[in-house]
């Protein structure tokens, strides 16, 4: 069984994703060995679980490993074949993977020979190199290369070993490049590595197989002294061996998020390099630095080579490429801040989590990405063995033995150089790299800030009085103003609204749309996590340059000739200063991009805009600046979107690109989208001038706070706009402005391939659409009404995108709509239903949804009675994830009992659920929510929580707000809520955007895997919401065993979201679900998984249409809301729902009058309309439905000048069932739980669960023994009702490498300690457990040094306690809200959203600490005062500790410390406790401080009563 | 968005009235507007919903929570803005609609409904009274004529939107002044005919052309009209009354309530009334059969003319005090819930489920009394109580019961086709007659003074794209002029 590829799907392979293990070895001592590489082998076959299988068990995803070239080894097996070596260094080795097929393999091989010997590169001859696939999966054989190597001889031209290294390097590309265009079916040629100095070995294999495939890896003579191993995740469909790592340079766990725009960029400066190392000839021969199709890391790996090749080191490459966040950390010396600041003007970063390791075979090292989102974990030993991997304890090395333990920390750089003989310090190695070069110097001479340009003698200011008709030529709605503008002004932030999209995409929409509306902003999820911008700024920046972009091979100080922007949205004077520059060889032009408005001349305009840019560039001006403002009533303007992106895309493929910078000088933008969309297609800056006019005419007007100045108004404006783009670039996990310039990170919907091809290349738009001339439609349509009547003096259109209005935009939840279902639900008339379902249906010659352009076809009734019926139907419906919290009590269990009366699901949301709703109620209702929801901020998520769900829901994405997190404020935090999410009244709450334990689809893997062992018999649900790969990433959560996967649509609710996350993020459902359906049948996978979705589904005939594309299970959140009484008011964010759903106003949750027969009746109308549906068609299951696209066709009588434009071809896309793979949810998932080494522990653990009895017990343990502790666990909790047993019932001793996840939701009565070391995410989840960590005993390592904790520990920790000895990694104690912890040192970001409990700190702290912290305790014992700049206090304050009881109470917990791991600094502080305590410092948060005293406030006044 | 909180915090306001038995002494308008202050707070209790069931409610589809909005943020003249963007004239709403808009209020789900009706009259007056509302003829003539037959409020409406349009619009009215409904139909208690006589002064200072006296169809043929003009907008309004032929129905004393009322308006406006016609009811013991607006205005002008007694009787049972599940929000439910008019609240004895057998006569031929049974609706027909039968006193009945259709002579001159209910039969508002369109009760039946305010402005819409050749950029309820730029691009 193999997985197939259908090119007609939706699939889309550029969005493959992997993550991974990754990890080397290497002999400090230089010495080569085989063992070096069999270690490399073990290793990898330790972070096995990091990488994934497919349908097969014997297919990966890829392992590979990199070595330095053996020379014996290949001594020996070249003689046997005749083949006479040279020296090492005077040859080169191959390693190709040709097609299987003879003729063309020969094929191949001739040409590339002879393309290689136009370098004068003599070929020896071509070694066969051994494979056994007898343990491979077929699909892994079906895509099997023939695997040969290729030896080539230094040609006497080159005179180094170095020359020889470029020239192969010219070769290679150059071979490659003539194989792809000479030879037909030679896709699979691929060329691992070709170097003199290292060779890699690799293929779409599991970690157990490499040696079985490849047995020159068992060979004795096979000696290396470093090796450098990697172990793949793929979200892969194509038996693809290539994808596998490392590559020739590195090896990469992460994802370049920026990807698109970096390859755009890099290969724009192709045309202008230059360098004495390579003749011209070799420069035309090397093209394209980036090989088009490559993986995000084939391509980094691409790039780090071509800058290798042309003359820096690999280090420098490195910092060039993934640049630290330096911009504001204080501690970052002169040196290298001139360094990046001279390198950010030259390149911009590749932007995305990433852990590189890499090689040269001489160096040898890692790093990570500026925010350190992928752990590595690094060890010596006496004898110099240095061992790096993802995880530690992956290699078994004696304690005695090690030397040194630590981490890869975020931004810094890890280099060992087997020529000297050690790890080169971070410090060492960078200040060697920046001080090579005079940067600073450079760019003080050089580089100007925006702001010291010439002063502008004129702004040019239209006249006022005609602002209205400028407005609305560029689609100024007066919600515009009232809705987006004047909350921005007045508040310098995005407005905020509620509840999701219901009006039509923009392509359905009959008013005219700005073109920015057809672009859909992508996000992270799964295989990349967000940022959160506010917490997390340090690592943002806004900063870019305009300026030359010369070439890149050369260094020197013309590239420091750059103007810096501080903010990409100008001010008209920041214009001016830019658009008058006139220094050496530096001059701005403005182009026109307006035309005559009439039918037809667009098109004209585009083209003749395209050719003046690129004379202009020829003629040598640097900046362009494309400008509607010439709009008036003769002339239109191209929208601004299409005319930049055109540009930047005609000059890319004129190779002209990087000589010049484009600005966009636009009355069209406004909002956050409109800036994001222009810088993402090319932009780098945007003058939004009628903007700026408008604040002012409503300055003037009175519309705005009257306090405010022209100036203050306008900057509060260009705050908001700056925090939303930071938002938006940080929802896909972008940090800098200048890496997401050109990145083009959206999805287009509703534009025709003609359109994309030509100005919109590389972006993903599936059904078709609009052409030229229907854009040009639209936008006279504007003007002509702008225009129309020149003494008009009306106001601008309502609008209506964000309140309903007659006039406005459709919108699907309107007043007929809203009436006809509560009026049916009440009073449960299904002929009432029927009239409401029609209204939805049949929307006319006006769709609104995708579904609305599709109709049944091929139908072949059955009579009714033969359906399933309404009893087993409604099962499969959910009910949303609403957290108690976003609504009332009373409308939380309302729903929650009547979904429980059909045996459907409730979901808790991500706020926790009161335990006394698990209790029956005496009529036999039940209030207790099926699903419990697992989202970032693990608000509640206990052990009890866990262990009383029949399904837990991580949700990775919220349709209104993917890629976002969420904050309660603290006014809404009562009592109750405080209680039920454990933390405390009145303090906010925040959700950070990324659940801090997925930052890649093995972390994924992994909480599920720790969620099924903290409750085995729930199934597993992941949340994901629409986009394009959706169906990809899909793939990778079935294969990491989720049970569930759910597809959200764009249009699903929210309690409270910015208004361009609830516009503009993610896609129809309709899009997601038939994606996902497409890919998972493709690989095979689709009968492992339920597909459920939801998103704005409301009749029988949505979910209908649902069920075909491919769900067998359906949410439904807003209609049953809706049933309830919720009347779309959109005021949730407000707290000021006036019918008591969507607030905690004790006085409005009165008005609540919601029944759950309302809900039954809703929802049984739905499935007997489904049901209908069904006989109609002809089905009698719903399991027999689900997939058949073929029932569905596109309506043919569509009017809508755009809609009809579309094609459906894809969406509809029939994956017909050939009996390889059910085409619904019939096969269990393989979870694992029985190899789970907690079995072993509940055995011992018997007499303690049976019956209390005490109980001790000391096992071994290793890194693959994940989760430990946390089925043990879950047996406790739910036998003693979440109470736990007494403190110290049972303890355990673990010895070893524990794995990820160890003590996970752990519950009181539990203690394990561990002598040895732990992994990433120590403690998740603690529930009253207690666990200890200590080094082993006979280490001979300072264990203040020693890292003995991975990242992310105590992650949403409610209670417990926890003593570790050793060093802590990044985000120590992130989200804990009660566990109480002392540790000796801990990494970035430490205690960050904390929210409850205590973090005792016994030494240093990393950057950003206590951000987002809003409650709890930290206390840093600051030996050396270096603590106090690393916090980030914008939400606490640092105290001394005053109390006595506070004091009694630190104290005590040192001193238990002390006890039990043994520390020695613990004891020297308790030995002078009172000259120490004064070196501690309190960290207290302002909001919890707040809290306690207005509880001590209540708390008085009652005990007064 | 008004005031986030302002509906947790204000309780709803009416404007008072003045006291029954000083109001009932003239036939002046008695409510005492609320201050401009205290509008503005009503205006905060505005919740700016996502859905404003509001603006639906409306048949103009006014704009409600922005002029609330506006309102409670003192931009009175924003708020004119928007209220005239789709009202052509809320001095008549302001005063006599029942409001739809209060019913489908989202807040009177389970409050006090916003005072729309109160506000909207605030912000005309305002205009009004500040100067704000000036004759704004139209900058361009087209040189098209329009006919309007009915001065009502459809027709009124029509022609308003036509000559902003640019046409040339003239309007005939039987009658010796312009108003039909308005000024005939309702008392001068409730519409002053001074704020119609205003408006009507605006309109000619715009340009619109009126001819009174001139009955369409008898006096002046149809042929003639559409010789004359490029366009003919019918607005006759639904006149026919609904009667009641029991025994006795030829008593001298039984009248049609529009008769009654048409009458005491005259009266007011100081027309003398030819000897031997006068129905009054001063003195008399007046049974107003009907339950409706009409009824309330009979009740109203018979109480001010001194009448002895007023009852007022409906066949239908008492309806309840409150919605049901038949009459849900946010739908209008009119009579279906029990209200209490202002007419009602002077004195006036109201029975429901009252079957009327009989007029009884004296020997002279003049009514005495009403032989009336009490209905039993048990069966969903009314059916008579056993043993129920009794006699009322009357002197004077007013026949409330609503009206058929349109009087048939002006529809058959012009030729033009009737629907089934005897209504102006249309497509659109397009009759079956080239260039001959209709609006109002003519068209829709007999209805609200919102509704035909609506029907006369949708109307005009159709009669301008008719006129131009192209579609209407005069704004619709649900079409905005792009919307209509963008059909002239197709």
């Amino acid at each position: 069984m193999q997985p197939s590829i259908h090119p007609e799907s939706l699939y889309d392979p550029r969005y493959e994703h992997d993550a991974c293990g990754v990890g080397f070895i290497a002999d400090l001592n230089n010495t080569k060995s085989h063992e070096v590489v069999s270690k490399g082998i073990e290793i990898l076959r330790n972070l096995d679980h990091r990488g994934a299988r497919g349908v097969e068990k014997e297919t990966g995803d890829g392992a590979g490993i990199l070595v330095q070239l053996p020379h014996g080894f290949f001594l020996r097996e070249c003689s046997r074949i005749g083949i006479g070596l040279p020296e090492p260094g005077d040859y080169a080795i191959g390693q190709c993977f040709l097609p299987k097929d003879q003729q063309t393999h020969q094929g191949v091989k001739d040409v590339f020979q002879r393309a290689i010997a136009e370098l004068e590169l003599d070929v020896l001859g071509w070694r066969e190199v051994p494979t056994d696939h007898s343990t491979l999966g077929a699909t892994a054989i079906s895509g099997e290369p023939g695997i040969h190597q290729i030896i080539i001889r230094r040609p006497v031209s080159c005179r180094t070993q170095d020359e020889f290294e470029r020239r192969l390097f010219v070769a290679r590309k150059y071979g490659i490049r003539m194989v792809r265009e000479t030879v037909r079916g030679a896709e699979r040629f691929y060329l691992c590595s070709m170097s003199s100095r290292t060779i890699v070995y690799k293929g779409m294999l599991t970690a157990d197989q490499i040696t079985a495939f490849y047995p020159d890896l068992l060979d004795d003579t096979f000696e290396s002294a470093l090796a450098l191993i990697h172990s793949r995740f793929s979200t892969n469909v194509l038996p693809t061996w290539k994808l596998a790592h490392p590559f020739r340079t590195l090896a990469h766990n992460g994802e370049i998020n920026t990807l698109r725009g970096n390859v755009n960029w890099m290969n724009s400066r192709q045309s202008i390099i230059s360098s004495p190392l390579f003749t011209q000839d070799e420069i035309q021969k090397m093209r394209p630095i980036i090989q088009e199709g490559s993986s995000d890391s084939g391509s980094l790996d691409n790039a780090v080579e071509f800058l290798m090749m042309g003359g820096r080191s690999l280090p420098h490459v490195m910092m060039m490429l993934i640049p630290e966040a330096w911009e504001k950390d204080p501690e970052i010396p002169e040196n290298r801040r001139a360094f990046y600041e001279y390198h950010g003007a030259l390149i911009e970063p590749w932007d995305g989590p990433a852990s590189v390791a890499f090689t040269d075979g001489t160096l040898i090292g890692a790093t990570l990405d500026r925010n350190g989102l992928r752990p590595s974990r690094y060890c010596l030993t006496d004898d110099n063995l240095l061992i790096m991997a993802s995880e530690a304890g992956t290699l078994d090395v004696p304690a005695e033995k090690i030397l040194r333990r630590g981490r890869l920390q975020p931004g810094k750089m890890f280099i060992a150089s087997l020529e000297e003989g050690r790890i080169i310090p971070d410090d060492e190695i960078k200040d060697r790299i920046c001080d090579d070069r005079p940067y600073k110097q450079w760019l003080l001479e050089n580089k100007i800030p925006l702001a010291e340009l010439e002063p502008p003698r004129q702004i040019l200011q239209p006249p006022s009085r005609k602002v209205r008709t400028r407005q609305r030529v560029f689609g100024y709605t007066l919600e515009d103003l009232r809705i987006l503008l004047a909350p921005m002004v007045k508040n310098a932030k995005e407005p905020i609204g509620s509840m999701g999209n219901d009006t039509p995409l923009a392509v359905l929409s009959k008013k005219s749309r700005n073109l920015f509306d057809y672009f859909h902003q992508l996000f992270a999820q799964v295989t990349n996590p967000p940022i959160d911008p506010i917490r997390e700024d340090l690592v943002m920046s806004l900063v870019s340059f305009v300026g030359s972009k010369g070439n890149i091979l050369e260094d020197g100080p013309q590239h420091a000739n750059v103007i810096e922007l501080p903010h990409p949205v100008l001010t008209n004077e920041d214009l001016e200063r830019l658009r008058w520059v006139d220094r050496q060889s530096y001059q701005a032009k403005t182009i026109s991009i307006c035309f005559k408005a009439e039918p037809g001349r667009m098109q004209r305009a585009l083209d003749r805009l395209r050719r003046v840019a690129e004379e202009y560039v020829l003629d040598g001006y640097e900046v362009i600046i494309l400008t509607d403002r010439p709009v008036d009533s003769g002339h239109a303007a191209i929208p601004s979107l299409l005319a930049v992106s055109a540009v930047h895309h005609h000059l890319i493929r004129k190779g002209l690109r990087s000589q010049c910078d484009l600005v966009v000088e636009t009355g069209e933008a406004r909002e956050v989208h409109h800036f994001a969309c222009l810088l993402g297609f090319g932009a780098s800056a945007v003058n939004p001038y009628i903007a700026f006019e408008t604040i002012e005419d409503m300055r003037l007007r009175k519309l705005l706070p009257n306090q405010l100045t022209e100036q203050e108004a306008r900057d509060h404006y260009l705050k908001a706009i700056g925090k939303g783009l930071l938002k938006t670039m940080s929802k896909m996990g972008i940090s800098t402005i200048s890496s997401y310039i050109g990145a083009q990170i959206f999805e287009a919907v509703g534009l025709s391939d003609e359109v994309i091809d030509e100005y919109f290349p590389g972006t993903v738009s599936r059904i078709g659409g609009i052409d030229i001339p229907t854009i040009e439609r639209e936008t006279l349509m504007r003007h002509k009404a702008a225009y129309f009547d020149p003494n008009d003096d009306d106001d601008l259109e309502l609008g209506g995108q964000y309140q309903w209005r007659l006039r406005g935009e459709r919108h699907q939840h309107n007043p007929e709509m809203i009436h006809e279902l509560q009026h049916a639900a009440r009073t449960n008339d299904y002929g009432l239903y029927r009239e409401y379902a029609r209204i939805v249906d049949d929307p006319g010659d006006a769709p609104i949804t995708l579904r609305h352009l599709l109709e049944f076809t091929n139908l072949d009734p059955i009579p009714i009675e033969e359906v399933e019926p309404v009893a087993s139907i409604v099962k499969r419906f959910s009910s949303g994830a609403m957290s108690f919290g976003s609504i009332s009590w009373e409308a939380h269990t309302t729903l929650a009992i009547a979904m429980n009366r059909l045996g459907g699901k409730s979901n808790t949301g991500e706020g926790g659920e009161d335990p006394i709703r698990y209790e029956p109620l005496p009529n036999g209702d039940s209030m207790r929510s099926a699903i419990k929801q697992v989202a970032s901020g693990r608000f509640g998520v206990t052990a009890n929580y866990l262990v009383n769900a029949d399904e837990l829901q991580i949700k990775m994405a919220q349709g209104a707000k993917p890629g976002e997190g969420g904050q309660l404020p603290g006014h809404k935090v009562d009592e109750n809520i405080a209680r039920v999410r454990h933390s405390t009244p009145y303090v906010e709450l925040i959700s950070p955007p990324p659940h801090h334990d997925i930052y890649s689809i093995e972390d994924l893997a992994q909480l599920i895997y720790d969620l099924k062992n903290s409750n085995p018999q729930a199934r597993i649900n992941v949340k994901l919401v629409a986009e394009v790969g959706v169906g990809t990433i899909a793939a990778g959560v079935a294969k990491a065993h989720a049970d569930v996967i759910l597809i959200s649509g764009h249009d699903g609710g929210t309690g409270a979201s910015p208004l361009s996350s609830i516009k503009h993020a993610g896609l129809p459902w309709e899009l997601g679900v038939a994606e996902t359906h497409q890919v998972l049948m493709q690989n095979l996978l689709r009968d492992r998984v339920v597909l459920q979705t939801d998103g704005l589904l409301r009749t029988g005939r949505d979910v209908a249409i649902a069920t075909l594309l491919g769900a067998e299970e359906w949410g439904i959140a807003t209609g049953a809301l809706i049933a309830m009484g919720c009347i779309m008011m959109r005021k949730c964010h407000l707290n000021t729902c006036p019918v008591g759903v969507a607030t905690q106003d004790k006085e409005l949750r009165k008005l609540f009058t919601g029944e759950p027969e309302h809900v039954v009746n809703f929802f049984h109308f739905i499935a007997e309309d489904l049901r209908e549906h069904m006989a109609r068609l002809g089905f009698r299951t719903v399991d027999e439905m689900v997939g058949r696209v073929d029932k569905l066709a596109p309506k043919r009588d569509i009017k809508h000048y755009k809609a009809k434009q579309l094609d459906l071809a894809r969406l509809l896309h029939f994956m017909q069932a050939d009996g390889r793979c059910g085409t619904f949810c019939c096969v269990p998932q393989d979870h694992g739980l029985d190899k789970a080494l907690d079995k072993q522990l509940i055995r011992i653990a018997g007499p303690a669960i049976e019956r209390g009895e005490k109980v001790e017990e000391t096992f071994e343990i290793r890194n693959v023994n994940r989760t430990v502790g946390t089925l043990l666990g879950q047996e406790i909790t739910r036998r003693t009702s979440g109470e736990g047993l007494p403190e110290g019932t049972i303890r355990l001793k673990a010895v070893g490498s524990a794995g990820q996840s160890f003590m996970a939701f752990a519950p009181r009565g539990l203690t394990i300690e561990i002598e040895g070391e732990a992994n990433d995410y120590f403690c998740k989840g603690l529930s009253g457990g207690t666990a200890i960590l200590y080094p082993p005993k006979d280490a001979n390592f300072n264990p203040n040094d020693n890292v003995i904790c991975g990242n992310v520990s105590f992650y949403g920790a409610t209670s417990g306690k926890a003593f570790i000895l050793g060093l802590a990694g990044e985000r120590f104690c992130v989200r804990n809200s009660g566990a109480h912890v002392v540790v000796e040192g801990v990494g970035d970001h430490g205690c960050e959203y904390m929210t409850g409990g205590r973090a005792v700190i016994l030494g240093s702290i990393g950057r950003n600490f206590a951000a987002g912290m809003s409650g709890g305790v930290a206390y840093i014992w600051d030996e050396d005062d270096r603590a106090r700049q690393r916090i980030n206090t914008s939400m606490v304050d640092l105290e001394d500790i005053v109390d006595s009881e506070e004091i009694t109470e630190l104290k005590t917990l040192i001193e238990e410390h002390a006890r039990v791991t043994g520390s020695e600094r613990a004891e020297r502080i308790l030995a002078t406790w009172d000259v120490q305590l004064r070196k501690f410092i309190k960290v207290m948060p302002r909001d919890y401080k707040r809290a306690l005293a207005r509880l001590n406030v209540e708390m008085a006044a009652v005990s007064e009563v | 968005m008004g005031k986030v909180t302002g509906f947790k915090e204000f309780v709803r306001r009416n404007p008072a009235y003045e006291p029954v038995e000083e109001r009932i002494r003239h036939w002046h308008e008695f409510s005492i507007p609320l201050t401009q202050e205290e509008i503005e707070i009503q205006g905060a209790r505005c919740m700016d919903c996502g859905v404003p069931f509001c603006h639906n409610g409306c048949p103009l589809g006014n704009i409600i929570p922005d002029f609330n909005d506006q309102v409670y943020r003192g931009k009175w003249q924003q708020a004119l803005q928007t209220l005239l963007d789709t009202s052509n004239f809320p001095e008549f709403t302001g005063r006599v609609c029942p409001a739809p808009c209060e019913s489908a209020c989202v807040l009177s789900i389970n409050k006090p409904a916003v005072a729309i009706k109160a506000i909207e009259l605030a912000i005309i007056e305002r205009g009004f009274k500040e100067g704000w509302v000036m004759p704004q003829p139209p900058r361009n003539r087209t040189g098209k004529t329009v006919a309007v037959v009915g001065s009502g409020p459809a027709g009124l409406a029509a022609a308003d939107q036509l000559n902003r349009a640019g046409h040339t619009v003239t309007v005939f009215e039987r009658a010796d002044r312009i108003g039909g409904l308005l000024r005939y139909g309702i008392p001068d208690f409730k519409l002053s005919k001074a704020v119609l006589d205003r408006r009507i002064e605006l309109m000619m200072d715009e340009g619109v052309t009126f001819r009174t006296g001139t009955h369409v169809g008898v006096e002046l043929p149809a042929g003639q009209i559409i010789a004359d003009f490029d366009a003919i907008v019918l607005a006759g309004g639904s006149t026919k009354p609904r009667d009641l032929p029991i025994p006795g129905r030829d008593a001298e004393g039984v009248e049609f309530a529009m008769h009654f009322l048409t009458q005491a308006n005259r009266r007011i406006a100081g027309d003398s009334i030819p000897e031997g016609s006068d129905v009054l009811a001063t003195n008399k013991d007046v049974v107003v059969i009907g339950g409706g607006d009409t009824g309330s205005d009979c009740v109203g002008t018979a109480i001010r003319q001194k009448a002895r007694s007023v009852t007022q009787i409906e066949i239908l049972p008492k309806p309840p005090e409150s919605r049901t599940l038949e009459t849900p929000w946010p739908t209008h439910p009119g009579s279906r819930i029990l209200t209490t008019s202002t007419s009602q609240a002077e004195g006036c004895e109201r029975r429901w489920a009252v079957m009327s057998k009989e007029f009884l006569q004296d020997e002279t031929g003049a009514l005495r009394g009403i032989r009336a049974v009490e209905a039993d609706w048990s069966s969903g027909r009314p059916e008579a109580l056993p043993d129920s039968e009794h006699e009322l006193p009357v002197q004077l009945a007013l026949l409330a019961m609503g009206f058929l259709h349109p009087e048939h002579v002006l529809l058959d001159d012009f030729g033009v086709e009737k629907d089934d209910r005897g209504n102006c039969a249309s497509h659109g508002y397009r009759t079956s007659r080239e260039g001959v369109f209709t609006a109002g009760d003519m068209r829709r039946g007999q209805s609200l003074v919102v509704w035909a305010l609506s029907e006369g402005r949708e109307c005009a819409l159709e009669v301008d794209s008719y006129l131009n050749g192209r579609p209407s950029l005069l704004e619709s309820k649900t079409k905005t002029r792009s919307d209509a730029v963008l059909q002239t691009l197709r």
